[in-house]
C-alpha cells in the first residue's frame, strides 16, 4: 500500500504546481487590486456581475442546456445502435476518429462548409435555391458545439450499455415484455449512470466554451468563456477575468453536484471514461 | 499526512529553485527575444542577422498591442524587441516599461523619414523607431458596391446588412462611430461614448462579422461587400481579387505608426539596439516592405521601390488625404471604458 502511493506522488506533485497553486493565483486576483496591493477587495465581484456580464452567463448556461439536450436526444440512439450491432467497436472508432484532429481545425473546416461562398451555399445556389444565412449566427455556434461535443456522449452512454447483462433483457421478455417497453423498463433505467457522465461531460465544456463561438458567430455572439479571454487578452484587466473565472467555476462545481446527487440515485456506476 | 505535505512542499520548492539554474546555464551565444505582430517581417532577414552577427534570434508573434502589453505586464516573456503601435508606445512609455534607445548604436535612423520622425506618441523618439505605418478604411468589392465609397456612412447602409465585416478592436470600431458622430477619435467623455455604443448597436444588425486577420481571405473569397481594415491588409488583397478596392473616407480616419522598442525587462539592450539598427538598413527595411506590403518609414528603401510601388495610393496616400488623418493617442483610463462598451455592443 505504501509503496503505492509513492507513485502517486508525481502526479500530487504536478497537481500541486498546476493545478492547486494556480488555483489560488486567481483567488488572490479575484479579491485583490493591482499587484503589490494585497488589500482584499470586492470590487470585482460587483464589476462582474454587471446585467451585460451575467446576460451573457444566462446565455452560456442557455446553450450549454441546449447543447447538452441535442447530444443526448442525437447521442443515445446512436449508442444504443453501436451496443447492439455486431462491430459496434469498429463503428465507435468513427465517432472517435475527429477527435484526433484538433477542435479548432474542424471548427475552421465548419466554417469554409457554412460560409457565404463556402461549400453548402455554392451546392445551393448551383441547385438554384440560392444563398441562406448559414454561418455568423446562434444557430451556427450551436451546431459547432453539438458536433464538437457529441463523441463525450455517446462514448459513455455507449460503454454503459454494452456491459448491460443481455440476461436481463430476456428475463424482461419471457415475463411478458415488448421490445418498448424492455427499453423503458429495463435499457434505460441501467442506462442512467452513463447517460449522468455523458451530460457532464458535455455540460461542462460546453458552458466553458470560447473560441468555437466566436469563430462561428463572426464575434457577434460571445459566451462567457469569450469575456473571460478577453478581460484576459485585450482588456488585460486579470482581477475582472480571475472574478468571472471564479463564478464559472462556482455554477461547474454547483452543477457537478447536483449532477452528482442524480448519478447517486442509481446504483452501481460505471460508464464514466 | 503532514511528513507527506512537507515532503511536496519541499520538493516545488526545489524545482522553483532549479528553474534559473537550467535557464542560466548553456548561455555562450547572446539570445534575442523578438515579439513581433503575425506576418510582419520578411524571416530571411533573421537569418541573414544571425549570419552577420551571430546574435541567435528566438522570434514569436502576438495579434494585438492589447495583447502583447498584458503578456509584459504580467511579466510573462522575456522579450528583447518589441513592435507596439503609436498608442501602446505612449501608454508603456508612460508606465516606464520601456529602454530609453542609445542612438550611437543605431546609426541608420539616419534612412527614417523626417517627416515621421518625432512624433507626439514618442516625442524625441526616445523609446521607439517607426517600423512600418498605414491608415485605416474601407476595403471594397467593386462587384457588389456600384456607388462611390467615400464615407463612412455607408457602414450604416441597410442595403448592406449582412455584408460588412468590422475589425474586432474596440478602438478600430469605434474610431469611424466618433468620426462620423463629430467627435475626435481619441474623444475622452461617457457622452461621447454612450452615443457611439448606441451608433454600433445600431449598425450590429447590418455587420456580418467582428473578425481579425481572416477578414483578408474572406474578402478576397467575397464573402462581404464592404470591410474596415487596415491600409496593410489591401495590397495581398487586391493581387488576388482585382475587384476589391480601398477608400480612406474623406470625414478622416486613423494614420497609425508600428514602431521597434525594447521593453525595460529585456537584458540584452545593446544586442536589442543592434537588431533595430538592422530593420533600419535599407536593404532589410525594402526586403521587409516587399514581403508584407505595408508602407515603410525608411526613405532610402522607398527610393528603391519601383514608381509604380511608390505612386501606390493604397500605401502611401496623397497629402490631402493624411491631412485628415489622426494618430491614436493612449485614452488612459478610458482603455477599458472603451472595451466595456465595446463588449456591450457584441455581447447585445
Amino acid at each position: 500500500m505504501r509503496k503505492l502511493k509513492l507513485f502517486a506522488l508525481p502526479y500530487i506533485l504536478w497537481m500541486v504546481v498546476f493545478t492547486v497553486l494556480p488555483m489560488f493565483l486567481i483567488v488572490y486576483y479575484a479579491f485583490t487590486n493591482a499587484p503589490g496591493n494585497s488589500a482584499p477587495t470586492l470590487e470585482h465581484f460587483f464589476k462582474a456581475i454587471d446585467p451585460m456580464y451575467m446576460k451573457i452567463l444566462l446565455r452560456s448556461i442557455w446553450i450549454a442546456f441546449l447543447c447538452t439536450a441535442l447530444c443526448l436526444l442525437l447521442g443515445y440512439p446512436v449508442a444504443f445502435l453501436l451496443a447492439r450491432a455486431r462491430n459496434g467497436a469498429v463503428w465507435s472508432l468513427f465517432f472517435i476518429l475527429p477527435m484526433w484532429m484538433n477542435f479548432l481545425l474542424r471548427t475552421y473546416a465548419w466554417m469554409s462548409i457554412l460560409e457565404n461562398t463556402g461549400i453548402l451555399n455554392s451546392l445551393f445556389v448551383a441547385m438554384g435555391l440560392g444563398q441562406m444565412e448559414l454561418l455568423y449566427n446562434e444557430n451556427a455556434v450551436i451546431l459547432g458545439m453539438v458536433y464538437n461535443f457529441l463523441p463525450f456522449m455517446i462514448l459513455p452512454i455507449y460503454t454503459n450499455l454494452q456491459k448491460q447483462d443481455v440476461s436481463l433483457l430476456e428475463a424482461a421478455q419471457d415475463l411478458g415484455c415488448n421490445g418498448w417497453r424492455v427499453f423503458t423498463r429495463v435499457t434505460l433505467p441501467l442506462s442512467m449512470p452513463g447517460v449522468v457522465s455523458g451530460i457532464t461531460m458535455v455540460f461542462m465544456p460546453a458552458v466553458t466554451t470560447f473560441a468555437i463561438s466566436r469563430l462561428l458567430s463572426g464575434g457577434k455572439f460571445m459566451l462567457f468563456g469569450d469575456i473571460i479571454e478577453q478581460q484576459y487578452l485585450s482588456t488585460g484587466n486579470w482581477n475582472v477575468g480571475s472574478m468571472l473565472s471564479l463564478i464559472m467555476l462556482a455554477i461547474i462545481l454547483l452543477s457537478m453536484g447536483l449532477m452528482g446527487r442524480f448519478g447517486s440515485d442509481t446504483k452501481d456506476g460505471g460508464g464514466m471514461l | 499526512m503532514k511528513k507527506k505535505v512537507s515532503l511536496v512542499l519541499a520538493l516545488v520548492l526545489l524545482l522553483a529553485l532549479c528553474v534559473p539554474l537550467l535557464t542560466g546555464c548553456g548561455e555562450q551565444q547572446t539570445v534575442l527575444n523578438v515579439y513581433n505582430w503575425g506576418e510582419y517581417i520578411d524571416k530571411d532577414i533573421l537569418t541573414q542577422f544571425t549570419e552577420e552577427t551571430g546574435i541567435k534570434i528566438v522570434y514569436s508573434t502576438f495579434t494585438s498591442n492589447e495583447e502583447m502589453y498584458a503578456k509584459l505586464k504580467a511579466g510573462g516573456g522575456n522579450y528583447d524587441v518589441i513592435f507596439p503601435s503609436d498608442y501602446m508606445i505612449e501608454r508603456m512609455a508612460k508606465q516606464d516599461m520601456l529602454h530609453p534607445l542609445n542612438y550611437d548604436n543605431i546609426p541608420n535612423i539616419t534612412h527614417i523619414m523626417p517627416s515621421l520622425r518625432n512624433k507626439a506618441y514618442d516625442p524625441g523618439d526616445v523609446y521607439s523607431v517607426p517600423y512600418m505605418w498605414g491608415t485605416v478604411g474601407i476595403l471594397y468589392n467593386t462587384s457588389m458596391v456600384d456607388e462611390p465609397v467615400d464615407s463612412w456612412d455607408i457602414l450604416w447602409d441597410e442595403k448592406y446588412a449582412q455584408n460588412i465585416f468590422m475589425y474586432d478592436s474596440s478602438r478600430d470600431c469605434f474610431m469611424p462611430a466618433m468620426i462620423k458622430l463629430g467627435y475626435s477619435l481619441n474623444e475622452r467623455s461617457d457622452e461621447a461614448l454612450q452615443e457611439a455604443t448606441d451608433l454600433l448597436i445600431q449598425q450590429r444588425p447590418l455587420v456580418l462579422g467582428y473578425a481579425l486577420d481572416d477578414i483578408q481571405d474572406k474578402m478576397v473569397a467575397g464573402e462581404a461587400a464592404l470591410a474596415l481594415v487596415y491600409s496593410g491588409y489591401v495590397v495581398g488583397a487586391v493581387e488576388e481579387n482585382p475587384d476589391l478596392a480601398y477608400a480612406i473616407p474623406k470625414e478622416g480616419s486613423n494614420v497609425w505608426f508600428d514602431a521597434v522598442a525594447i521593453p525595460k525587462s529585456s537584458k540584452n539592450y545593446e544586442a536589442a539596439e543592434k537588431f533595430i539598427d538592422f530593420l533600419c538598413r535599407p536593404d532589410i527595411a525594402l526586403a521587409n516592405v516587399r514581403e508584407i506590403g505595408y508602407s515603410t518609414p525608411n526613405q532610402s528603401a522607398f527610393d528603391q521601390l519601383t514608381p509604380e510601388e511608390q505612386n501606390n495610393p493604397v500605401c502611401y496616400p496623397s497629402e490631402e488625404e493624411l491631412a485628415r488623418c489622426d494618430v491614436y493617442v493612449d485614452l488612459g483610463e478610458y482603455n477599458e471604458k472603451y472595451d466595456d462598451a465595446f463588449l456591450r455592443v457584441k455581447g447585445n
